[in-house]
C-alpha cells in the first residue's frame, strides 16, 4: 500500500514536472508575438548603434582607402598621440566643456524661473499663448538659424552693422572674422533656441504639484517667494536632478548644428567655435584625417561614458531614489 | 493683494518680452524675403525696408521645378520617416512595458545603453556607406541616426506602463484577443498623447535635418529643402574664401540672391509653424506622463 503511494507520488512529481515544462513552453509561446514586435527596433539599434561601436577600432588603424579599412595597418595609440600633440585636443575639449557648463547653468536657472513664473500667471489662455510662442525657436533648423544670424551679422548688409551699431555710434564689426564675440553669440543662440522647450518640461513638473501645499502655506502666511523656495523647488528637484544628470552626461558632446552652422564654418573663428563634434566632422568630410577624427570620437565617447557613470554614482550616494540607474 | 498684482505685472511683462524676442528674428526673415534684392544691398537687412517686393517669390515660382522637387523630398522623408519611426518605437516600447515579458531587463538595457555610449560619427558613416551602401539614396535621409531614439522608446514605455492598467491587457487576453490585436485596438488608441508628442518630435527632426544630406549625399537630385539651403550657404562661403579674380563673380551671379535665400528659408519654416498648434495640446500631457521616471 505504502509503496503504491510512493510510486504514485513519484508519478505525480514526474507529471508535475512535465506540466511545468509544457507550461513554460506554452508560456514562452505566448510571448512569441511580443518578441516579433521587438525585432525591427532591436535590429535598428544593432545596425545604428552597436555596429559602429565595433567600428571604433578604426581609431587604432592608419586608414588607407586604397586597400580598404579591414586591411589597413594597425598603429596602436599613434592616432591619439597625434591628436593630443597638435594642441587641437586641448582647444576642442576646452570649448566643448566650457560652452556646455555655461549652457547648462543658464538654461536651468532661466527655464526653472520661467516655469515658476508661468505657473503664477492667472490668465491661463495667455499662459498657453506664451508657452507656444517661446517654443517656436525650437522648431527652427540650424541652417535657417544660420541664415537669420547672417541677416543680423553680415558685414555689409547685416542688421547689427546697419541699424544697431550706427545708432549707438559704434564702428562696424566683421563678426565672422573676430572670435572674441562668439562665446556671447553662441550662448545667446543656444538660449534662444532651447529655453522654450526646457521651460515646457519644468512647467509640466510644476503644474503637477498638488494645490493643497500652497493653500496650507498661504494659511500659514507664507509669502510667494517662500512658497517658491519651500514648496515648488523642492518638489521639482527630482526633475531638475534628472535633467542635470542627462546634461552632465552629455557635457562632452556639443550641438553640432549650433557650432557648425551658426559661425558659418568660418575658419577664422575656430579658436572659440571648434568643438569635438565639428572637429570629427571636418576630419571625416573636410581636410582632416579620418583616423584622427575617429580617435577624437573614441575619446569623446569614452570620457562621456565615464562622466555619466560618475555623475550617476554621486547621485546614488546622495539621493538614491533620483539616480538614473 | 498688491504682492499678487505685482507678480501678475512682472510675470506678463517678462513673458511678453520673451515672446517678442522669440519671434523677432523670424519677422526679419519674412520681411527680408519680401524685400527687393537692390533694397537689401542698399539698406541692409531691415525690419522697415523702404519698399516691399514679391520679386523673390516670383523667382521661386519661375524655378518651381527645382524647389518643388526638394520640397517633395522633404515631405516624403518627413512622412515616411515619422511613420516608420513611430511604428518601430511603439512595437519595441509595448513589449518592454509588459511586466511579464521574459528577459525584459536585458532588452531594456540594450535600448538604454545606446543613450550612454556610442561609436561616433566616423564608424557610423562607414557602417552606412560600406556595409549598407546607402550613399546617394533617399534612405540616407531616413535611416542613419534619426530613425529611432532610445530615449523616445523609454518615454513611450513609461507612458504605456503608467497609463494602461494591467487588468485591461489581461481581460483582452481572456476575451481571446492576440497580442497584435490588443496593441492595435486597445493600447494604441489610449496612447494618442505620447504618439502625438513623439510624432511631432520626429517630424520636426526629419523636416529640419540637413546633416544626413551633407554627410551622405552628393546627388543634388535627392536634396531636401534643408540640404539645399545648406548647400547654398556652403557655396557662398566657398566663393567668399576662394575669391579668384573674375571667376567668382560669374558663379556668384548663379547663386540665389539674399532675398531669394530668405524666401526659400521662409517656405521651409512656415509649414512647421502651421502644423505645430495642432500637436501642441498633446505635447504637455505626453511629456508629463512619459517623463515619469521608470
Amino acid at each position: 500500500m505504502e509503496r503504491a503511494t510512493v510510486g504514485d507520488n513519484q508519478q505525480l512529481q514526474v507529471k508535475n514536472q512535465i506540466a511545468v515544462t509544457v507550461n513554460r513552453k506554452t508560456k514562452l509561446k505566448r510571448y512569441i508575438p511580443l518578441f516579433i514586435m521587438m525585432i525591427p527596433g532591436l535590429l535598428y539599434f544593432l545596425i545604428n548603434n552597436y555596429l559602429p561601436m565595433l567600428g571604433m577600432v578604426i581609431a587604432f588603424k592608419e586608414v588607407n582607402f586604397a586597400i580598404g579599412i579591414l586591411e589597413s595597418e594597425w598603429v596602436g595609440f599613434k592616432n591619439f598621440e597625434f591628436l593630443f600633440r597638435t594642441g587641437d585636443a586641448w582647444i576642442i575639449t576646452r570649448n566643448t566643456i566650457a560652452y556646455n557648463i555655461v549652457f547648462i547653468i543658464l538654461t536651468m536657472v532661466i527655464s526653472i524661473s520661467l516655469a515658476i513664473l508661468l505657473n503664477e500667471i492667472k490668465n491661463k489662455v495667455l499662459v498657453r499663448f506664451y508657452q507656444s510662442v517661446i517654443l517656436i525657436p525650437h522648431l527652427i533648423s540650424f541652417v535657417i538659424i544660420a541664415y537669420l544670424g547672417y541677416a543680423f551679422l553680415s558685414l555689409d548688409t547685416g542688421f547689427m552693422n546697419n541699424s544697431i551699431l550706427p545708432a549707438l555710434g559704434a564702428e562696424r564689426v566683421s563678426w565672422y572674422m573676430e572670435p572674441q564675440y562668439w562665446p556671447y553669440i553662441l550662448t545667446s543662440v543656444n538660449l534662444w533656441k532651447g529655453i522654450g522647450f526646457n521651460t515646457l518640461i519644468f512647467f509640466a513638473a510644476v503644474i503637477g504639484i498638488n494645490e493643497e501645499y500652497y493653500e496650507a502655506a498661504k494659511l500659514d502666511g507664507a509669502s510667494k517667494v517662500q512658497q517658491i523656495f519651500k514648496i515648488t523647488v523642492p518638489l521639482i528637484l527630482p526633475v531638475i536632478i534628472l535633467l542635470s544628470l542627462l546634461a552632465i552626461g552629455r557635457i562632452f558632446y556639443a550641438d553640432f548644428g549650433l557650432f557648425y552652422q551658426v559661425p558659418m564654418n568660418s575658419g577664422m573663428l575656430y579658436d572659440t567655435t571648434n568643438v569635438i563634434d565639428t572637429y570629427v566632422f571636418r576630419g571625416l568630410l573636410g581636410l582632416g584625417d579620418v583616423s584622427m577624427a575617429t580617435a577624437a570620437g573614441v575619446y569623446q565617447s569614452c570620457v562621456g561614458f565615464i562622466l555619466v557613470l560618475t555623475a550617476n554614482f554621486i547621485i546614488r550616494k546622495v539621493r538614491k531614489e533620483d539616480a538614473l540607474f | 493683494m498688491s504682492e499678487e498684482k505685482r507678480w501678475q505685472f512682472y510675470g506678463h511683462s517678462i513673458m511678453i518680452f520673451l515672446s517678442i524676442m522669440a519671434i523677432v528674428p523670424l519677422v526679419l526673415l519674412i520681411i527680408s524675403s519680401l524685400t527687393a534684392e537692390s533694397t537689401i544691398i542698399e539698406e541692409g537687412y531691415s525690419f522697415f525696408p523702404s519698399a516691399l517686393s514679391l520679386e523673390a517669390y516670383q523667382y521661386l515660382w519661375n524655378t518651381k521645378e527645382a524647389i518643388a522637387r526638394s520640397y517633395g523630398i522633404t515631405i516624403f522623408v518627413t512622412v515616411v520617416g515619422t511613420t516608420i519611426s513611430l511604428t518601430t518605437t511603439a512595437l519595441l516600447a509595448y513589449p518592454l512595458s509588459r511586466k511579464d515579458l521574459p528577459m525584459k531587463n536585458f532588452f531594456a538595457f540594450i535600448v538604454f545603453f545606446t543613450l550612454l555610449f556610442n561609436g561616433g560619427l566616423v564608424p557610423t558613416y562607414f557602417v552606412y556607406t560600406q556595409i549598407l551602401d546607402l550613399k546617394n539614396t533617399i534612405w540616407a535621409l531616413i535611416m542613419p541616426m534619426l530613425l529611432m531614439n532610445g530615449f523616445y522608446v523609454l518615454l513611450m514605455r513609461t507612458f504605456f506602463k503608467e497609463s494602461i492598467p494591467d487588468s485591461l491587457i489581461e481581460s483582452a487576453r481572456i476575451d481571446g484577443a492576440g497580442e497584435w490585436r490588443t496593441l492595435w485596438s486597445i493600447i494604441l488608441p489610449l496612447a494618442t498623447p505620447i504618439l502625438a508628442t513623439i510624432g511631432l518630435f520626429q517630424a520636426v527632426i526629419y523636416w529640419n535635418d540637413w546633416m544626413n544630406g551633407l554627410v551622405f549625399l552628393t546627388d543634388t537630385k535627392l536634396y531636401s529643402l534643408q540640404v539645399l539651403l545648406n548647400q547654398i550657404l556652403e557655396d557662398i562661403q566657398f566663393l567668399k574664401t576662394n575669391d579668384i579674380a573674375g571667376q567668382s563673380s560669374d558663379a556668384m551671379a548663379n547663386l540665389p540672391s539674399a532675398s531669394v535665400r530668405m524666401a526659400i528659408a521662409a517656405i521651409g519654416v512656415v509649414p512647421m509653424l502651421i502644423a505645430y498648434p495642432f500637436f501642441q495640446k498633446y505635447l504637455k500631457k505626453g511629456i508629463a506622463i512619459g517623463g515619469v521616471k521608470g
